[in-house]
């Protein structure tokens, strides 16, 4: 016989089963909200993922209840000033955008950022569905110091791409080099100085133009210092051919004034359709693609930095996202970073052409390879180009100086000094300098 | 009989106590001045000495700080590129107060005389003067582009040929001072016409009686008399020239190569790109000395032109 108080108990445990189930999977999923309520400061440098970050900022607050306030900074501006809040032991950020190409060793040196291994083990603090995994070995590698620490997330790794004319080619009845002695032969048959047209345009500002002699450099399969980052090899024959191959294209093929252009100056020439070449990093897409400033819409190329004599490599400068050690607010200031490098926001980077994002996924997600504006042949020379990318620079303390100095030897170059005479001068000067910065 | 002397004998007016010879009464007034000196310690005096304890030291973020003595002061006395930079600031100096102090007396001798519409000229004249220095080099560089700016096109419709302006080490300064001048011509204008103004007309009536010529005049009547404000716009000019970066760093970052890294840009690439703040710090006080001894001299020099 069935009793009323059978019924209303079973009626009971009917009614609260879907409450016990939830409250199992409350338990059982990540918790972004536990910092609600907490603030963070986000000091990001000036450019396009900057720009999405600001944009997509409310989904972040809504998400984890933290509110947020973010400022953008020129890059050569925002480095100093975090190196000096940093020094003083109380930034003013609690999450900081990297330039891990000139600021690594600095920063690693110093520990002013935290180390983020035991964030990423911690099941409490890390999505399940983060999947630190899928982020490029190349990336992860220049983010983690030589002793092991990794103090910061990688972003992107900006990678250096050949920018080509196709009308310009199509004219000249030339294909595109395969190789860099190809395109120095390509450049100069494409120079008409009468027409003001011509074949090549590169950094020739100093400092702005070592990725340039860089690129050449790692066709000969070779860095700028030795592995263990104490001895140049910025005067060796294979640096010297380097130079000669930058002296020649920026003499006999490039506008007149480049030695003083940097990017800005060198997008501009190109995108008003009298360039055959421009080398540079792949992040200044956009603008060409844009018909109120470019008059190369219809005709811009994108391939990957032909092969050298020995090597074949697309030179990669790396950002990433950190938090000072200093910081009161790690926890909330991970979960940002957490966010910003996460697929979803990866997949907006790409899809946007707003950058080339470290994670290797996103780069075949249908979805994205639809929205993506910049077209497959753009997205082919990225992948191409992750695939063998390298460091541009050395991972040095001093890097701002090496730039310096060697960038004005390029420069003198440009104006016609002996490339071999110039890399042993600026060797010369600048190992004391290295040499003081590892004792 | 005793004399009763009254108010105005004993200079005081009646009821008011005369101040006691030999007493000092300065130390009442240091509250007053107590806030005024405690801002000049703390954003003049103090940072000023901390400068130069910092040039005494090794001093890298990061890296700690250590006692050097003056061994900084003795590698910058021996760095090649810091005396190529102060020959250069000195190069850039002399031609960013020559060109404006000539073209400022100029531009007042003409805004003197009276015309129509000479209050409007004279504002759109100076407007130079009130842009802000970074917004100017940015338009300036976009003017200098060698294939796409408006210079080099202005040129060729003129049947000229382009030239290269802050991309070249040969015309990089002079066309830097270029820039100095179209901004800066303006202030020299409005002293040497405030010294005009002020100018008695004694002199130039008799000259009219002798038949002097325009020229006789402005060269043995207004140029003497104007001497002294022509001296201040100078040690103005000079002060400001030696101290140039905003314009200087935004269109050319002391480049192509080092051709126009002055003393101001070595100075914050020391202290700011390759973070050697010790030595950057020498460099703050060896340039300090530097203006101190220029302008005294040019002080010097108004002092002698003072009208007798």
């Amino acid at each position: 016989m069935i009793r009323r108080r059978d019924v209303l108990k079973v009626s009971a445990g009917l009614l609260a089963a879907p409450a016990i189930i939830t409250r199992a999977n409350a338990q059982s999923a990540f918790d972004w909200q536990q910092f609600k309520g907490q603030h963070i400061e986000v000091s990001l440098t000036k450019n396009p993922r900057s720009d999405v970050f600001q944009r997509k900022q409310k989904e972040f607050e809504a998400l984890t209840g933290i509110t947020v306030g973010s400022e953008q900074i020129p890059e050569q501006q925002q480095r100093p000033k975090a190196a000096l809040e940093m020094a003083s032991g109380h930034p003013s950020f609690d999450v900081l955008m990297v330039s891990l190409h000139v600021s690594k060793r600095l920063f690693g040196r110093a520990k002013w950022l935290e180390d983020l291994r035991p964030y990423l083990e911690n099941p409490k603090l890390t999505a399940p569905d983060y999947d630190f995994a899928d982020m490029g070995a190349g990336a992860v590698k220049t983010a983690t110091q030589p002793d092991g620490r990794m103090d910061s997330l990688p972003l992107n790794p900006d990678l250096w791409i050949v920018y080509y004319n196709k009308a310009l080619f199509k004219e000249r009845g030339l294909a595109f080099p395969d190789s860099m002695d190809a395109l120095y032969t390509a450049a100069t048959q494409l120079t008409d100085k009468g027409k003001s047209t011509y074949g090549f345009v590169g950094r020739g500002l100093k400092n702005a133009n070592v990725p340039v002699w860089t690129s050449w450099l790692l066709g000969q399969d070779q860095y700028t210092v030795t592995p263990d980052g104490k001895t140049l090899l910025t005067d060796t024959a294979q640096a010297v051919w380097a130079g000669e191959l930058y002296q020649k294209l920026m003499r006999d093929c490039a506008p007149p004034g480049s030695i003083g252009f940097n990017w800005n100056e060198c997008q501009t020439s190109f995108s008003q359709g009298k360039i055959g070449m421009w080398l540079d990093g792949v992040g200044f897409s956009a603008p060409l693609l844009d018909p109120k400033a470019s008059k190369v819409v219809d005709s811009v190329g994108f391939a990957v930095t032909p092969k050298g004599p020995k090597a074949q490599h697309s030179a990669s400068f790396v950002d990433a996202m950190g938090i000072p050690a200093a910081s009161r607010n790690k926890g909330a200031a991970y979960l940002y970073c957490q966010w910003a490098t996460s697929k979803a926001m990866m997949a907006e980077i790409l899809s946007t052409g707003s950058g080339t994002p470290a994670r290797i996924s996103v780069y075949t997600d249908p979805a994205v390879v639809k929205a993506n504006k910049f077209g497959k042949e753009w997205l082919d020379t990225v992948m191409e180009s992750q695939k063998i990318s390298a460091p541009g620079l050395p991972e040095i303390v001093p890097v701002t100086e090496f730039r310096d100095t060697i960038g004005i030897a390029l420069t003198n170059m440009i104006a016609g000094g002996d490339p071999a005479s110039e890399l042993k001068k600026a060797t010369a000067a600048f190992q004391p300098a290295l040499d003081k910065s590892n004792a | 009989m005793a004399t009763t002397l009254t108010a105005a004998a004993t200079g005081t007016r009646p009821g008011v106590r005369r101040p006691t010879p030999g007493r000092n009464y300065a130390r009442r007034y240091w509250a007053f001045a107590a806030p005024g000196a405690a801002v000049v310690l703390a954003v003049i005096v103090f940072p000023w000495l901390f400068t130069i304890v910092m040039s005494l030291h090794e001093w890298q973020p990061g890296a700690g700080t250590s006692w050097v003595g003056a061994a900084n002061y003795l590698q910058l006395f021996s760095d090649a590129d810091f005396g190529w930079a102060i020959l250069r600031t000195l190069y850039f100096t002399v031609l960013a107060v020559a060109a404006p102090v000539v073209l400022g007396i100029a531009a007042a001798v003409c805004f003197h005389k009276r015309f129509p519409l000479r209050g409007l000229a004279r504002t759109i004249f100076i407007l130079p003067m009130m842009a802000t220095p970074v917004a100017i080099a940015l338009v300036w560089m976009m003017m200098f582009h060698p294939q796409f700016g408006v210079l080099n096109y202005i040129l060729t419709s003129l049947g000229l040929p382009p030239s290269e302006w802050t991309y070249s080490a040969a015309t990089v300064i002079p066309t830097l001072v270029m820039v100095e001048t179209w901004q800066w011509t303006p202030l020299v204008m409005l002293i040497v016409l405030g010294g005009l103004a002020s100018l008695p007309i004694d002199p130039y009536e008799a000259a009219k009686i002798d038949g002097a010529s325009g020229w006789q005049t402005f060269r043995h009547i207004s140029l003497p008399l104007l001497w002294p404000f022509i001296v201040v716009a100078m040690v103005i000019r000079t002060i400001d020239a030696l101290k140039s970066f905003d314009v200087i760093y935004v269109i050319t970052q002391g480049g192509p190569g080092t051709a126009s890294t002055t003393m101001n840009i070595f100075l914050y690439q020391q202290a700011f790109s390759y973070y050697h703040l010790g030595y950057a710090s020498a460099v703050v006080v060896v340039f300090f000395a530097v203006i101190l001894a220029i302008s005294l001299v040019l002080l010097g020099l108004r002092q002698r032109a003072k009208w007798q």
